[in-house]
């Protein structure tokens, strides 16, 4: 099955076909694959003690895939061996369902973690993806940072938290 | 010339259109583009410290130079919070 690296969908996502990719395309590599850590980001029941019932999310795509290849090009070269592949979903959503999914891959798992905690953190930073939220008295969008992908200050907080 | 807006979750919402022509002089700036923008869309003024923009699917600068059928998109803050 062709799996892309980075993909924005509006069907349901799958973590197993992401960890089962990343390890394939980096067990030829360097030391081999010994490593594959997984993020799932799925929708919670609460935000800010509002309860909420459903959510959309949005994505300007073109752009959004730009975003993952260059967070991949930045994890390539602070962790040479490692992989990553991002999968973020569209539309609506119920609480529960996975709206993002992220695999890494490395020889060790100290990289992959790192990897992979490196990559929801720029994700998070700059992806141009917005949350809409439904409450039961009202909606909101999350809105966060602004998106500057040449924000350096951005993405040594992101490495920071990745290497804790 | 004329370039083609593209508007994102609440900017969207406030305008009421994801997509709009705007008419600007040669030589505009994607900043001229959001002033003619805000100036039609009187509810986006507010976002004008807090967007980011691209031009052509490539993220861009407020001073970058547009072209005469470019697509200027504007991205409010996007979702990243606490983690």
């Amino acid at each position: 099955m062709n799996v892309e690296r980075f993909a924005i969908v509006s069907a349901p996502l799958s973590v197993e076909v992401l960890t089962a990719h990343i390890e394939r395309e980096a067990r030829d590599r360097g030391e081999g694959c010994g490593a594959v850590c997984a993020f799932v980001g799925v929708v919670r029941a609460t935000h800010q003690a509002r309860r909420v019932r459903a959510l959309e999310y949005e994505a300007f795509a073109p752009l959004a895939l730009k975003v993952f290849a260059l967070i991949g090009r930045e994890i390539e070269t602070r962790w040479p061996a490692g992989d990553v592949a991002i999968h973020h979903r569209v539309g609506a959503l119920q609480i529960g369902d996975t709206s993002v999914a992220i695999a890494a891959a490395a020889a060790h798992r100290a990289e992959a973690f790192q990897i992979c905690r490196y990559a929801i953190e720029r994700v998070k930073q700059v992806a141009p993806i917005w949350k809409h939220e439904f409450f039961e008295d009202g909606d909101a969008w999350v809105e966060g940072a602004t998106a500057d992908p040449a924000d350096e200050l951005a993405r040594q907080t992101a490495l920071e938290r990745a290497c804790a | 010339m004329r370039v083609t807006v593209q508007l994102f979750a609440r900017l969207r919402e406030l305008a009421g259109c994801s997509r709009c022509e705007i008419q600007v002089p040669d030589g505009s700036s994607v900043e001229d583009v959001w002033r003619a923008l805000a100036e039609r869309h009187p509810a986006l003024g507010p976002f004008a410290g807090a967007v980011s923009c691209a031009v052509n699917t490539d993220f861009a600068r407020m001073q970058t130079t547009v072209l005469d059928g470019d697509e200027v998109a504007f991205l409010p803050p996007v979702s990243g919070g606490s983690c």
